[in-house]
């Protein structure tokens, strides 16, 4: 069967790579006990499946990972066993079942909700810099692909740029009210970075958008960024990969000063 | 009261490469409480992160520290080039991992010293912390720089920047530092030097600015103690019973991949296989091995409580252990384990007894073995005493192959004592039989014949070999490339020959050497362990600066009765025992391992008042070398060295300086 978790990492951990992060959830599980299926040949592995990977340095309140187990072991209880045995600023947050037959959650994910702290602006400034990008007809930027230097065009990727924070309703934020985390993910990140934040609704097709690259585009310095959501959209509807309003029960990450 | 720098660290994060090796969060790291009570001990390995975070004896003194009243413990490595540019510029000093408390406000920065090319990061992160490099400049505040392991063994080279070094085993003496120190915090603090000749006195420490270096013409002549309160000598400690050490009890978990990302289990300590090159089997004999239900405990607690899917059993030479079939068999067929967690003995012995435990315990990840002749002919191997016959290597590979492994590595040394030619390109026919053997098990293998430089290390019977030059190394290195060409399945991989050279610079240097070290880092030369980093010309240019020459410091030839840098240290060998025992090599003569036969004297065992702790009374299969060779084939063995008390034989050299 296979075990879908929600998780945060948040904190001094941000540094870790997303490498780093599926070793520590195959020691976690293999402390637990739990009955995870292995790959077969001579170098078999834990059979752990994760997301987007995150981009190393930036936190998020929505990783999820498919756990193979073999026999029937409950979500929650699988939760309630590996999560106290995850390094500080690892949290569980919701664990349940993917519909059966479902596609990978790196084929499934269409889009991601992100914050985005930006120091040393004012919310006018980046209410600026939000309507140039958003006007803008292309925005292309430099990347490295196998070796050769390419140029995308990260404008069709932008769906949506709000500015959150310091004197701004969060209510303005298109999905808040959808993911219960956002308001207490933002009201954390006050704490370590204050003042107004954006509230970005980035595409992961044909590829994903870093934050650090939005920031470039519109000229601002990076500060700490936050994945809160992560979304499959199809068919009409728009959901995330797991219902955290069905499997929610909190286990909180306590963030590592 | 510490001061945590964490808020100016952190923003330094997003511009360095592997940010995660600043944040410390291991599994079994703990935050100890800075007070005015505890002397506050910073253990630094100085090479990065993932070089040193795996390192046993500094996880071991960390634990034993933390779990004082009167003491803590925190780490720190050496942070890499692109982090230390940014700490620099943000005037950030050096800091430790937990509480991220500046190094300077630590009482004692204490560094292993595991490898002669990272003294130039010694000394560069002495001055990131903030502080002199030089010991004779570091006012009374400063935190003593203390420093211990291997290369302790000769520390002349840093003598001028470090207040003490500690020889042999930590165990016991961190917690006697502590006291005394603790004692001194109590007092108000005494003058620096006052503390230093305290320290002076206590077994295994060696304080060098109570002791004056002499030359005479350009040559070292000798050190000897400044006054009459430290002694002439300053012996290695060495625990009696591994068994009431079980450290480390909570290995350190990181959470970004290091070097032997494994649970790490000592099984035991020392080794008399007595290879003549090798400074470790020397300096930390006797053998003392861990209870066997201790080791079979410490593994399974050790996997349950980590999480690791790899064990390695450590030791210079583990399937000599002698519980080891049972140990493994443990491992294997224990439940918990449900056949996912595989069993790695970092040094096996080439024969097909370990080669059978190896197919047994590598059920999974059958990747590679590696096996260590050292030498490529008979003749060669007599004369390190690494004696193990060509059949024994061909058995043993034969016995991998059909066990399904694809891939063997060979190491091998070039550059020993009396090498021909013949014994350079016999590297090559091994290789080269070993992949014909594997190919008749499978279509494709591979055969990776690594060959390094030998340099020659103090404190072992070829201390007085001149190191081969750069230039002889090079051509033999060329030889073996062109002997290989074309060979099926054999690949060749090779150690720089001007790192050799650089090593053996500090190797055998006395304090003279110090300055060479310090211009090297102040020309900006860190990392030297690392090829993309070192640089041959900076140790050239300083050299030449300070008047030495590669010639002199590290080709020469030393004399039989010539002054040793290191003769004021011992680690129990008596001189006239290795210098026997070089004689011995050079007339090709075998040594049985001493754990199954009469002692040969060297001095380790009587000195320390400590016998070899070996559960079993009978040698391996195959004879005490475990490979059924027979020594005696090449000469006989030296019976004259049974007794200690037998007054200094006439021509056998000086005794021990100060006996």
């Amino acid at each position: 069967m296979i075990v879908r978790i929600r998780f945060a990492k948040l904190g001094k951990i941000r540094w870790t790579s997303h490498r780093d992060v599926a070793r520590m959830w195959e020691r976690a599980l293999r402390r637990a006990s739990l009955p995870v299926t292995y790959s077969g040949g001579f170098s078999p592995r834990p059979q752990l499946s994760f997301g987007l990977a995150l981009p190393t340095g930036c936190e998020s309140t929505a990783e999820y990972l498919d756990v193979s187990l073999a026999g029937e072991v409950e979500p929650d209880t699988v939760a309630e066993r590996v999560g106290p045995l995850l390094p500080i600023g690892i949290g569980v947050t919701a664990a349940g079942m993917p519909e059966p037959g479902s596609a990978s959650l790196q084929e499934q994910v269409t889009s991601c909700t992100w914050v985005i702290s930006a120091p040393g602006v004012t919310a006018a400034e980046l209410d600026a810099a939000v309507r140039e990008v958003m006007s803008a007809e292309s925005l292309p930027v430099e990347r490295e692909r196998k070796g050769r230097a390419v140029t995308d065009d990260l404008r069709p990727s932008l769906l949506s740029i709000h500015v959150v924070g310091e004197d701004r309703d969060y209510e303005g934020a298109p999905d808040s009210e959808r993911c219960y985390e956002d308001r207490s993910a933002l009201d954390a990140g006050d704490e370590v970075a204050p003042g107004p934040k954006l509230h970005a609704e980035l595409a992961t097709r044909p590829r994903g958008v870093r934050p650090v690259e939005l920031a470039r585009v519109m000229g601002i310095e990076l500060g700490l960024a936050r994945r809160t959501c992560q979304w499959i959209e199809g068919g009409g509807s728009k959901f995330e990969p797991l219902d955290v309003r069905v499997a929610a029960y909190a286990t909180v990450a306590e963030r590592a000063s | 009261m510490t001061s945590s720098l964490w808020p100016r660290i952190e923003p330094l994060l997003a511009q360095v490469t592997k940010p995660a090796r600043y944040i410390g969060g291991e599994l079994g790291a703990r935050e100890p409480l800075h007070e005015p009570g505890r002397v506050a001990w910073l253990l630094i390995y100085p090479d990065t992160y993932e070089i040193g975070l795996p390192n046993q004896g500094l996880q071991i003194l960390y634990e034993i520290l933390n779990e004082r009243g009167d003491a803590l413990a925190e780490r720190a490595y050496a942070p890499w080039t692109d982090m230390e540019q940014a700490m620099r510029e943000a005037c950030v000093p050096l800091f430790s991992l937990e509480t991220t408390t500046p190094a300077a406000e630590f009482d004692v920065i204490a560094f292993n010293l595991s490898a002669e090319l990272t003294y130039t990061n010694v000394l560069n992160l002495i001055d990131l912390s903030g502080l002199a490099v030089r010991s004779s400049q570091r006012g009374p505040q400063a935190p003593l720089v203390v420093a211990g392991g291997h290369c302790a063994f000769n520390p002349e080279p840093l003598s001028d920047f470090v207040d003490a070094f500690v020889l042999g085993d930590g165990e016991e003496v961190v917690g006697e530092l502590t006291e005394l120190l603790a004692a001194d915090k109590r007092a108000g603090g005494k003058d620096r030097d006052h503390v230093l000749r305290e320290m002076a006195g206590v077994a295994g420490v060696y304080v060098p600015r109570c002791y004056e270096a002499r030359y005479d013409s350009g040559r070292f002549v000798s050190v000897s103690p400044r006054s009459s309160d430290v002694p002439a000598t300053v012996e290695k400690r060495a625990i009696s019973d591994l068994g009431e050490w079980p450290y480390p009890k909570q290995q350190l978990v990181p959470l970004v991949e290091v070097v032997h990302d494994r649970l790490n289990v000592e099984v035991f300590r020392g080794c008399t296989r007595g290879c003549r090159f090798c400074q470790a089997g020397m300096i930390t004999r006797p053998v003392r091995e861990r209870p066997a239900a201790q080791v079979d405990e410490m593994v399974r607690t050790g996997l349950a409580r980590t999480g690791y899917d790899e064990v390695a059993l450590t030791s210079l030479s583990s399937a000599d252990f002698s519980g080891i079939e049972d140990t493994v068999a443990k491992v294997i067929n224990d439940p918990e384990c449900s056949g996912q967690v595989s069993v790695s003995l970092p040094s096996l012995r080439v024969d097909a007894f370990t080669v059978g435990l190896a197919a047994e315990i590598q059920k999974v990840r059958r990747t590679g073995l590696t096996f260590a002749p050292e030498g490529g002919t008979w003749r060669m191997r007599q004369v390190i005493n690494k004696l193990i016959r060509e059949e024994d290597l061909y058995t043993a590979v034969d016995s991998a192959f059909a066990q399904g492994w694809r891939r063997v590595k060979l190491y091998f040394l070039i550059g020993l004592p009396t090498e021909t030619d013949e014994d350079v390109l016999g590297i090559a026919a091994l290789a080269r039989r070993c992949a014909e053997i594997g190919q008749m098990h499978h279509r494709t293998v591979t055969v990776t014949a690594s060959v390094g430089g030998f340099v020659p290390k103090p404190q072992t019977p070829f201390q007085w070999f001149g190191q081969e030059t750069i230039e002889e190394l090079r051509r033999k290195v060329g030889m073996l490339r062109d002997a290989l060409r074309g060979a099926r399945g054999v690949s060749m991989r090779w150690h720089d020959p001007e790192a050799t050279a650089a090593e053996g610079i500090v190797s055998r240097g006395d304090r003279r050497i110090g300055a060479v070290v310090e211009r090297v880092w102040r020309a900006g030369g860190t990392f030297q362990e690392w090829s993309e980093h070192f640089d041959l010309n900076l140790w050239r240019e300083a050299l030449e600066a300070e008047g030495l020459s590669l010639e002199d410091t590290v080709y020469r030839h030393r004399e039989e009765h010539e002054a040793l840098p290191w003769d004021h240290l011992s680690a129990g060998l008596h001189r006239d025992f290795l210098w026997q025992d070089f004689r011995d090599a050079l007339e090709e003569h075998g040594l049985e391992d001493c754990r199954w036969t009469p002692c040969y004297d060297c001095g380790a065992c009587t000195g320390l008042g400590i016998e070899h702790v070996v559960a079993s009374a009978v040698a391996p299969a195959g004879g005490s070398q475990g490979t059924g060779q027979d020594v005696t084939t090449g000469g006989v063995v030296p019976a004259r060295f049974v007794r200690r008390e037998s007054v200094p034989m006439a021509g056998a050299g000086t005794r021990r300086g100060g006996s």
